[in-house]
């Protein structure tokens, strides 16, 4: 149990040392308000402030409302009231964690960067466009990938663009109803109890109208080597729309097929796309799109695509071994849902065009093909999806040709 | 249809169920003796045709109680799957209060939310009580329904009890055995799961296979019924879109029985094919070489 220096009131510091801690926590993504910081010191009077476990134990209590922000609290703990370190010090230079050599725990890399940020403002970052690497590796590269290296500039960037996204919230209409003053259908049990009122009388007619619930969406995420720059922020993507819709399925693909449905449904991003890697084992290897559908059609197509969903069928189609078989579990996995969107990060070329023999295979069975590299194009996809869907029949006439 | 008391053991379920043509594996005898026992609902998941519904109907039969079937469908709401209130016969009654002079509004709405207005829905009706116990209530394709639906539904089975607002809560003196079935076209809700006791439905071995067939076609010939199950059970070894279930084994020994075949040919099974495979890309598939090969496989002599 290491003694807190400059909590100590006889320097002076405590009240400048909670101010700074909480604007280090709201740099970090967790609201606290001014309020908290006053409850916070008020707090403090009361406590043993030398005994570091009541300290934490206080603080959190007071600046955690939510369990999803409870790791981020601890890390900035730790780093924000290292003992016999100077707190102003931190504020102005990243620290080392003491394990430099060993991976970073997910979300700490964000608290550094908030508690590095000179001024605590935000500064609009530059999300950076990468190079593509055109290389399908067949080798197989069997690694557990590190997400903690989202920086909080990049996390701040997309959740903001993605809450600014106006999400599709009704599009189908289910075949539920529910009170509806415009409803098409008579609601005679309402009417009848309203009509008691009037001694029987049927006054004024209440009616139905059906529920509109926003469709289920499957998404499949070619994970494989020559996707790996997007990877992490597709992923970032989905976590937002899984949060915000009940009905969000997500399988990764690139040798093998891995549903992370549950392991996204972690609250924190950081969390989230740490337990998806860890369930995942074939990150940025090679992509077996075919073998990766069959297994996807066999196993879950059922179990995930009834309801009305909409697939998002997110690769670069850069398949080594096209042949018949792709085209049939794409034709299949094309006919089992509701609309096929094909996201392409190859598509930001504007001289693209589909060479590829995978590319080709897969092209007549989709209902959509967009890009998807920038948040601009994932804009254009949420608009894509909030609008009614094109005719469906088309491309399947064409594809029976 | 006397009620027979519930089956000691799981050998005696075993039993039970034999008795009544259902040749049900141990561990399936084993899970239905502990729900029974337990008093929880049994969740039966499995491909379709493996013969779900059709335990429930066994076990109704078996222990002389009421089966009471819910077909699950999207959109499956209170009104249809609970209660409703029998409005045509409410608003007579109104207008017969009223010629009657009646204009007391108390005693109008306590008249018309009687429980002859009631008009009861399978859920309420396994709730009532009955003479012969506690009837089998079979819900059927749960996935079919919606999220909405499952949710009321974990009510129902965590308190066995109805709340209708203009009535009254309707509580089951004793609850009823409950079977839910699902065919997986949607991944069924934890907390409803967790309420059940859970069991996987597989396709059956080929000798049980085989005695289900003997069972179910009397009329078959012996040579055929093992022809039968042995092509069946080559094609699940097969990577089909959708594999056939005992179902579809028995629909195709009972058509190869109507034809009057003594063994299976290749014309014979390509004629008939349709009853066991129902997808196009799967029956393109059985033909030639496949065809002759799995064929040849199930006529050959041991």
């Amino acid at each position: 149990m290491t003694t807190i220096d400059h909590l100590n009131p006889p320097t002076g510091h405590m009240a400048d040392n909670v101010v700074g801690f909480a604007r280090a926590l709201r740099a970090a993504g967790i609201p606290v308000g001014p309020g908290a910081v006053i409850d916070a010191l008020n707090a403090l009077q009361a406590i043993e402030i030398g005994n570091r476990a009541d300290v934490y134990a206080t603080l959190e209590a007071i600046f955690v409302k939510r369990h999803e922000h409870m790791l981020i609290f601890a890390q900035a703990f730790d780093l924000f009231f290292r003992a016999a370190e100077d707190w102003k010090h931190m504020l102005d230079s990243v620290p080392l964690p003491d394990h430099a050599r060993k991976k970073p725990p997910p979300a700490s890399r964000r608290v550094q960067e908030a508690m590095a940020q000179p001024s605590m403002r935000d500064e609009a970052p530059q999300i950076q466009e990468q190079e593509l690497r055109l290389s399908v590796s067949d080798k197989e590269i069997l690694q557990k990938k590190d997400f903690a290296q989202m920086s909080a500039a990049e996390i701040a960037e997309v959740t903001r663009a993605i809450a600014n996204m106006k999400l599709p919230q009704a599009e189908l209409r289910t075949r539920r109803h529910q009170p509806d003053a415009k409803g098409l259908r008579l609601d005679m049990r309402r009417t009848l109890r309203s009509s008691l009122r009037t001694g029987g009388e049927i006054i004024d007619i209440r009616k139905l109208g059906r529920i509109e619930k926003p469709a289920p969406i499957v998404a499949l995420l070619d994970i494989s080597g020559s996707m790996s720059e997007y990877t992490r922020l597709f992923l970032h993507f989905l976590h937002a729309i899984t949060d915000a819709r009940k009905r969000v399925s997500v399988f990764l693909f690139g040798t093998r097929l891995t549903n992370v449905t549950r392991a996204l449904r972690a609250r924190d991003p950081d969390e989230a796309l740490a337990s998806c890697s860890s369930s995942v084992e074939d990150w940025a290897g090679g992509t077996r799109i075919a073998t990766s559908l069959h297994s996807f059609n066999k196993l879950w197509g059922r179990r995930v695509l009834g309801q009305g969903a909409i697939v998002l069928l997110i690769s670069d189609g850069l398949e080594r071994e096209a042949d018949a078989k792709l085209a049939f579990e794409m034709d299949r996995l094309h006919r089992s849902c509701r609309r096929l969107i094909w996201l392409n990060p190859l598509l930001r070329y504007s001289a693209f065009e589909a060479k590829a023999q995978g590319i080709k295979m897969m092209l007549p069975h989709v209902d959509e093909f967009r890009p998807v590299h920038n948040l601009t194009s994932m804009e254009g996809l949420i608009a894509a999806l909030s609008a009614p869907p094109p005719p469906h029949h088309m491309s399947r006439i064409r594809s029976a040709a | 249809m006397s009620a027979s008391a519930l089956p000691k053991s799981v050998d005696a379920m075993l039993e039970l169920l034999t008795s009544r043509g259902y040749l049900a594996e141990r561990s399936l005898a084993t899970v239905a003796y502990l729900s029974l026992r337990m008093g929880r609902p049994l969740f039966l998941e499995g491909e379709a045709g493996v013969g779900k519904t059709e335990i429930a109907k066994v076990l109704s039969a078996a222990l002389g109680r009421k089966l009471i079937r819910l077909q699950c469908y999207e959109g499956l709401d209170v009104a249809s799957a609970v209660y409703e209130w029998s409005s045509a016969a409410q608003m007579i009654a109104i207008r017969l209060a009223e010629a009657a002079g009646d204009t007391d509004r108390e005693q109008l709405s306590s008249d018309i939310f009687a429980e002859r207005f009631l008009i009861k829905r399978p859920l309420l009706q396994a709730l009532e009580p009955d003479v012969a116990g506690a009837p089998v209530l079979l819900i059927d394709e749960l996935d079919r329904a919606d999220e909405a639906f499952e949710a009321y539904l974990l009510e129902i089975l965590s308190d066995f009890q109805v709340t209708i607002p203009e009535f009254g809560t309707i509580r089951a003196p004793q609850p009823p055995i409950v079977i839910i079935t699902s065919n997986r076209t949607r991944e069924i809700h934890d907390a409803l799961k967790r309420r059940c006791l859970y069991h996987w439905v597989d396709y059956p071995e080929p000798e049980r296979e085989l005695a289900i067939v003997k069972s179910r076609v009397p009329d078959i010939s012996a040579k055929l019924s093992q022809q039968v199950v042995r092509f069946v059970q080559a094609l699940r070894d097969q990577d089909f879109y959708k594999s056939p279930g005992v179902a579809e084994t028995i629909d195709w020994a009972t058509a190869l029985t109507e034809l009057d075949a003594r063994s299976l040919t290749p014309q014979m099974v390509g004629d008939t094919l349709g009853a066991l495979l129902k997808y196009q890309d799967d029956i393109a598939r059985m033909q030639g070489d496949t065809l002759q090969k799995v064929l040849k496989e199930a006529t050959s002599e041991d």
